[in-house]
């Protein structure tokens, strides 16, 4: 055998690709599940907590600024560890799925709070004043007027974060979820052959590529002009 | 409550395991220090090439960005770390987050920069060309300065995003924090460990955090 034929063997072993593909497919389908399920909850609670603190309460605003800032400090792999393995000494056992579910919707709603508030924020003072003075309500310009404005300088920023942490995903094998790297890697140890790895590999390249090369026209058509 | 603390913030454990945790610090310090400036050069090099007029070396280029913004970085590492023996070639875990994260860093560092390097008017080019400056020193010495302090905020943005993804060590067994601190937990059954590294994570990049917070609401503000 070359050591191009062994090199195949290893990582192109296509017998072996045909045995795990079945594994690598659910892991792929769970791996989509949980990344729309970050993607929703993250991005609701950070437009929810950005609402909530344009209301201007100081003590409560104090506490989305702290829990923001503890929740952009932390590695997300050391938020799903301490769920996982620290929770059960509290009396709470999160799955595999829940606690990288949890961890990294709360990590998105973090940044996605930083980002609609700088988005809020920027819409200026006049506009607000100029609703208010047509008789608009707090809420009414703050969803008519305000909001829609904001959302448009918030695309941009949001897709490149939102990509980054549903990458994240892939942490949930250090927790024992079988998303794609999960399933990879048993399959790797039980035929002591990469060629699983490829695979999966693959299966991350046919699922973010499209999102990344949308994010870079989204990027293009709402981006902030400097 | 008593338990809480008993399990979370347990005095004795914290003392016992302050070692093992403090000698993970300095491994993620260590880390950070070696993979910060090998991504932020590589992706240097990748946004000056990037430059080029010619699409033969453009589009190469960006296809190996999106190519690593759609790839885990866990996936890369452990493509790495259990992939590379089956040629012979074994690595081991520190070597392997070195690799796997300068090539992921360089297309994030990369981008931010080419996006920095495009913000600088093209004129500036010519004007420093016209005063007798080679292509290469208007780069370094005109356009580069400006373009790296244009991009800053990004640039530390990614920086603290680096730093906290030296915690993936962990899975191929480089004794960083997180590392140390699952060691220390397995050997006491008790959380607070854990919670130690959390606490040290975030006394470290909390003001940068806050740093960054203004960066960005002061690039935002003005803009409506």
């Amino acid at each position: 055998m070359t050591a191009w034929d062994k090199f195949l063997d290893a990582f192109f072993n296509a017998k072996v690709m045909a045995k795990y593909l079945p594994d690598i497919l659910a892991g792929t389908l769970l791996t989509i599940e949980l990344a729309i399920l970050i993607v929703v909850s993250g991005i609701l609670a950070g437009l929810l907590l950005a609402l909530v603190r344009s209301l201007s309460f100081r003590p409560l605003n104090l506490l989305i600024i702290f829990v923001v800032d503890l929740l952009r400090s932390l590695p997300p792999l050391v938020i799903i560890v301490l769920l996982y393995f620290g929770m059960p000494s509290a009396g709470w056992s999160p799955s595999g799925f829940m606690s990288t579910w949890l961890s990294l919707s709360l990590v998105l709603m973090a940044f996605s709070e930083e980002i609609f508030w700088a988005g809020i924020t920027s819409v200026h003072k006049g506009q607000w004043e100029a609703s208010r003075s047509t008789g608009l309500g707090f809420g009414q310009t703050l969803m008519n007027v305000v909001l829609p404005q904001a959302l448009r300088l918030t695309i941009a920023p949001l897709t490149n974060r939102t990509i980054a942490i549903t990458k994240g995903t892939a942490l949930g094998t250090v927790v024992a979820l079988h998303e794609i790297l999960g399933m990879a890697s048993s399959a790797v140890s039980n035929s002591y052959n990469p060629s699983p790895l490829i695979l999966g590999s693959a299966a991350y390249l046919i699922l973010f590529i499209p999102v990344v090369i949308a994010a870079r026209w989204i990027e293009k058509k709402y981006s902030w002009k400097r | 409550m008593e338990e809480i603390v008993d399990n979370f913030f347990n005095v004795d454990i914290a003392v016992g395991a302050m070692s093992i945790v403090i000698d993970g610090l300095l491994n993620t310090i260590l880390l950070s220090l070696m993979v910060v400036p090998l991504g932020f050069l590589s992706g240097l090099g990748l946004a000056v090439m990037a430059q080029s007029k010619s699409r033969a070396v453009r589009w190469p280029l960006m296809a190996w960005v999106d190519f690593f913004r759609a790839f885990p970085p866990l996936v890369l590492l452990v493509l790495l770390f259990a992939g590379l023996p089956f040629m012979g070639l074994e690595l081991g875990g520190f070597a392997c987050v070195a690799v796997a994260f300068m090539l992921n860093n360089s297309a994030y560092y990369g981008e931010i920069l080419r996006a920095g390097i495009d913000s600088v008017p093209h004129g500036q080019i010519e004007a420093a060309r016209s005063t007798g400056l080679s292509g290469g020193q208007a780069m370094v010495y005109v356009v580069l300065p400006q373009a790296i302090r244009n991009v800053l905020p990004d640039l530390l943005s990614n920086t603290l995003e680096v730093v906290k993804l030296t915690s993936l060590g962990s899975v191929v067994a480089v004794p960083e924090l997180l590392y140390q601190a699952r060691q220390a937990q397995s050997a006491t059954f008790n959380p607070t460990p854990i919670v130690m590294a959390a606490v040290i994570y975030f006394l470290i990049l909390w003001p940068l955090v806050r740093l960054l917070s203004r960066l960005e609401n002061r690039a935002l503000a003005g803009r409506g």
